[in-house]
Parts: C-alpha cells; sequence; structure tokens
C-alpha cells in the first residue's frame, strides 16, 4: 500500500501548508510553494484541503504504485503519463498496481502537485508535514524524495471492479482552476515600508521595466535580474520579520522576492509584498520568465484573496460526493 | 504600554501581517517593550492572530484575513486588525522581568577568524578571548536559521565587521562575531560572520519538545573550554 520512487528527480519533497507558529524560534513556515494548486488537487480527491502533497519539480521523479490508488494533479504540467500513457490534470484518474507514474516534459509552469485520495501517511513535526531540508531531521520532514523511498497510503484501496483491467480510468469532470481571469499578467504588489527610499528613477523602473527571473531561483526565493535600482539611504536597517512574497533591494541594486522557504527575518529595504492572491501565480514562473508588477491597494489584495478562496470553496461543494458516487457506479 | 515615551508607527507587511516598529537601532529597553508585547499576545491567543515574531527593535503579526473576512463579512481585515492592535498598544501592559537564569555556553575559542580580529582590533587573541567571555548577553531575537540567536552588546574592542565574501559553509556550533553582535550558528549554513570559536552545545534540536535551547529575552555568557573538554561534551 505505498508508493515507491523508482527515479529520483531534482527536487520533489513532501509539503502542506507550512509550519506556522514558530518563526519567533527562527523556524520558517516552509511549505507548499503554491498552496492554491496543492488545496485544488485535494479537494479535487475529497481530502482536506490541507492534506500533505508531493510538490515535484521536473526533471521529476518517477513513481510506482504498489497499490490501487486514485490520484490528482495541479499546478504546472509536465506530462504526466501513466506506463506512458499521457493523464490529464486537475482530474481524479483511479490508477492500477504496478503503474509508473512519470512526467515526460517541462510544458507550463515551475512545480505541479500530486495528491492520493484519503492522504499519504507521513511524519509530522509542529503540527505540519512540510518538508525543510535545512533543520537535520529524519525522513521525509529533512529531505527530497530518494531512490527507493516509499511512502504508505493512509487507507488501502482495491479499484480492481472499477478499472476492470485497465492501467487507468479518468473520471469525466475537472477542475476550473482559472479564478483569477480579469486580473492582467501582471504580480500585483502592495508597497513596501522601504519603499520610499528608492530614486524616482528607480522607483519608475520598478513599475515600468521588466524583471527577469535568474537561474539562482530556488524555494527561498527568486533572484531577479533588471535595471539597478538606487537607494537614498546608506542607513541600514535592523533586522526584522519578513514574509513569502516580500520583495527586498540588495546591496547590488537588484531585487530578490522571498518565497516559501524565506528566513524569518531580514535587514534588507523591503520595496513591496506580492499580494497572497498571487503567490500560486509567482510560484509557477520559472527562471529565464519576465515579471511586471503593478502595485495595487489593500481592498484588491484582500478581495482577490476572498475570491480566490470562494472558487475553491465552490469547488469542495462540486467535488463532495461526486468520486464517491462515481465509485459506487 | 507602560512607558509613555514609547514611540512606534504601524506598517502593514504585504496584505496578511502588521509591524509595529518601536525605531531602527538596537536598544536592550526598546526590546524589553518587543518582547513584553510579544508575550502578552502570546498568552491572550487573540482571535485570527496567526503568529507573533519579535525582532530587535519591532513585532510583526500575522493575522488570517479569510478568518476575519469570515466573522465580519464586507470589512476590510486590515482596518480591523490594524484597530485591535492599536487598542492593545494603549494598554498598560507590564514591562518584561530580567532573565532569572544566565544560559552559560561552553566556547572552544579556536575560530577561524581569530587573527584577521586580532589584527584588525589591534588586540591579542587572549584579549578577545577574555572580553567575549566578560559579558552577559541578551538574545535580541531569533532568525536567520531555526534557533540562531541574535545576541548583544559586543564589546567595541572586538566588534569587527561582518566578512566581505561570506563562507559557503559554516559549521553547526560556531560562535562568530558582527558588528557587535554574536550568535551561534545552530546548523551548518553559509555565512559572514567572523567565526571565533565552537561550542559542542546543541543550539537546535528538532526531537525536543523545546527545540532551541534559547528565545528571545534570555541571557548568556560564554565560558573557554580546552579542547579534550570540548571532545569530552
Amino acid at each position: 500500500m505505498s508508493l515507491k520512487i523508482v527515479k529520483a528527480g531534482i527536487l520533489d519533497t513532501v509539503q502542506d501548508k507550512g509550519r506556522y507558529g514558530y518563526q519567533h524560534l527562527g523556524i520558517n513556515p516552509g511549505g507548499a510553494m503554491d498552496v492554491f494548486s496543492m488545496q485544488v488537487a485535494n479537494i479535487l480527491l475529497g481530502n482536506d484541503a490541507n492534506e500533505a502533497a508531493i510538490e515535484i519539480h521536473f526533471p521529476a521523479s518517477a513513481f510506482l504504485f504498489e497499490q490501487d490508488a486514485i490520484i490528482a494533479i495541479s499546478g504546472a504540467d509536465f506530462l504526466p503519463m501513466i506506463n506512458g500513457e499521457a493523464i490529464p490534470l486537475h482530474r481524479p484518474v483511479i490508477i492500477n498496481k504496478n503503474s509508473v507514474l512519470q512526467f515526460r516534459e517541462l510544458k507550463k509552469g515551475a512545480r505541479c502537485y500530486l495528491a492520493v485520495k484519503d492522504g499519504l501517511q507521513l511524519p509530522s513535526w509542529l503540527n505540519s508535514c512540510s518538508a525543510n531540508l535545512k533543520i537535520g531531521i529524519e525522513g521525509f520532514l529533512g529531505k527530497s524524495l530518494q531512490q527507493n523511498d516509499r511512502i504508505h497510503f493512509k487507507t488501502p484501496n482495491d479499484y480492481t471492479s472499477i478499472l476492470n483491467g485497465k492501467d487507468t480510468r479518468i473520471t469525466p469532470w475537472k477542475a476550473d482552476v482559472n479564478w483569477d481571469i480579469f486580473s492582467v499578467d501582471s504580480i500585483y504588489v502592495l508597497p513596501g515600508n522601504e519603499l520610499n527610499r528608492l530614486e524616482e528613477e528607480s522607483k519608475r523602473h520598478f513599475i515600468s521595466d521588466l524583471f527577469k527571473i535568474s537561474s539562482l531561483s530556488d524555494r527561498m526565493g527568486y533572484r531577479l535580474s533588471g535595471p539597478g535600482l538606487w537607494s537614498t539611504s546608506e542607513d541600514e536597517l535592523v533586522s526584522s520579520a519578513v514574509s513569502f512574497g516580500t520583495v527586498q533591494l540588495l546591496p547590488d541594486g537588484q531585487l530578490i522576492i522571498l518565497m516559501a522557504d524565506h528566513q524569518t527575518s531580514g535587514g534588507y529595504p523591503k520595496i513591496a509584498h506580492v499580494i497572497t492572491a498571487h503567490h500560486s501565480r509567482l510560484a509557477q514562473m520559472r527562471p529565464e520568465e519576465k515579471i511586471s508588477f503593478r502595485f495595487t491597494d489593500i481592498k484588491t489584495a484582500e478581495e482577490l484573496l476572498l475570491k480566490q478562496h470562494q472558487h475553491l470553496r465552490q469547488l469542495e461543494n462540486a467535488c463532495k460526493f461526486r468520486l464517491q458516487d462515481f465509485l459506487k457506479n | 504600554m507602560n512607558d509613555t515615551t514609547a514611540t512606534y508607527r504601524v506598517f502593514p507587511l504585504g496584505d496578511s501581517a502588521f509591524t509595529i516598529d518601536f525605531g531602527n537601532f538596537i536598544d536592550i529597553s526598546v526590546n524589553k517593550k518587543v518582547i513584553s508585547l510579544f508575550n502578552y499576545l502570546q498568552k491572550e491567543k487573540l482571535e485570527n492572530i496567526l503568529e507573533v515574531v519579535p525582532a530587535y527593535s519591532s513585532l510583526t503579526i500575522y493575522y488570517d484575513v479569510l478568518g476575519i473576512k469570515k466573522k465580519y463579512p464586507g470589512q476590510r481585515a486590515c482596518e480591523l486588525m490594524k484597530k485591535t492592535l492599536e487598542e492593545i498598544l494603549l494598554k498598560n501592559i507590564p514591562g518584561e522581568n530580567d532573565a532569572s537564569t544566565v544560559t552559560r555556553i561552553p566556547v572552544l575559542y579556536d575560530g577561524e577568524d581569530l587573527l584577521f580580529i586580532s589584527q584588525e582590533k589591534n588586540i591579542t587573541v587572549d584579549e578577545i578571548i577574555q572580553i567575549h567571555s566578560a559579558t552577559n548577553y541578551r538574545v535580541y531575537m531569533l532568525g536567520f536559521l531555526p534557533g540562531f540567536a541574535y545576541m548583544g552588546e559586543v564589546d567595541e574592542r572586538i566588534a569587527a565587521p561582518r566578512k566581505q565574501q561570506p563562507r559557503l559553509k559554516v559549521e553547526a556550533g560556531s560562535v562568530g562575531i558582527a558588528g557587535k553582535q554574536t550568535g551561534i550558528y545552530p546548523s551548518a549554513s553559509p555565512g559572514g560572520w567572523q567565526i571565533i570559536g565552537r561550542t559542542p552545545l546543541k543550539l537546535f534540536d528538532a526531537t525536543k519538545e523545546n527545540p532551541t535551547l534559547l528565545k528571545a529575552g534570555d541571557m548568556v555568557q560564554f565560558y573557554s573550554i580546552t579542547k579534550d573538554e570540548f571532545k569530552n561534551r
């Protein structure tokens, strides 16, 4: 009753919503880079939205299902395949035991989420199953998935009758993930406390220029390369809290956007903050892609977050009994 | 706050947090205010406050936007939270008591940067050790890494600036100096502090219920140990 990693990918880890409440001890929350997509995958399966899933980067791991399972994959499109046959994103897929899930090609996005119906049996630390690779803790809490690792399912399942001899059975419904159709293509930000340290010309560059995500980007942060931005003040800041989405100005005039594995505090000027509702969109951007920033207000930020949340609740209601009914028939 | 001279500014840290900023400086009395407010909020566990993070001279409050919006439909979560925080700031919150105990931390002073500090500050290595271990330090905040305590104030005579080029790997337990701060790396990490020694103590242990040895507001004293004592710990 498990999922076996037959080939390790570049960085596949177990993630949930993150480890909150311990930043005062320097313990960062971590968690999924794209919580929205992780929640979509779980909701499709009738799981708790914040059940831990596997966050997959490309090149991805190959997974062997040692038992029947129902899965959903959301987020980036890496062309998932079961035994060489393509399977769709954003849909529950029933999978026969001894099948292999592979990801063939980096088509769109930066990371996808593999959720399993009823969840994975995982160790938890400080109320979260999210892997933190820097704390030296045993097992899936402290490492990325390696060859021959096995993750057990919470419940054993047998879908022989519904699979009827086939490797997969794809359910006829699909999650609509486009909740944000009215926003323009920019990343929306709120002003940071030190925005006014920027020289006027640098401020103009910040809102009008494109910033390329550099190859030095990872789960901790996206380093950007763009026009040099300059501060009018040489005064150093004493360290204070920073969060997911904080855009900091580095001493060399370039920007960094802090992502899921950010440190709890920092001392670089905070130029802006990516609104929470756009974390998902940002997390699906990858190196070489270009970002344009657009200032918004807190009212819009809250409304967009609520809209995203309501979209998930609607999906939840739509999925609630569907899978159960499908399995019965 | 109990001190009427306390001035502060509340600014949003994105759409889900506020920082209460008492000024851009390192000062014991300011940090005490931060910690007493932190302790108060940790104890009160106010609705929809997700977590509270103290720093040198500021306190950041993360809140649940959706939780607030659910309870007060149509209202702005940030406005309600700001009002809540401003009411708390007007309260007479008792000041933090001084830490009753001092955590003593053994250090083998054999760090790679002792020589640099000795040259930079024109002082002998023995004097550096003597000065570093003579002071009681306050833990102002934790950050950077799980269990990393920012402590101060380091005596001006040994206050060496950060390295120009950070090391790619500083070992766990390394004791360092950065300006007037001193700290201990709880785990191996890249880092730019001047390394003066190492402690055999574990500053961070994920298997423990209290995973960090130190917390903000603690007092710390270092004492010198020999190589044999280090090995036998």
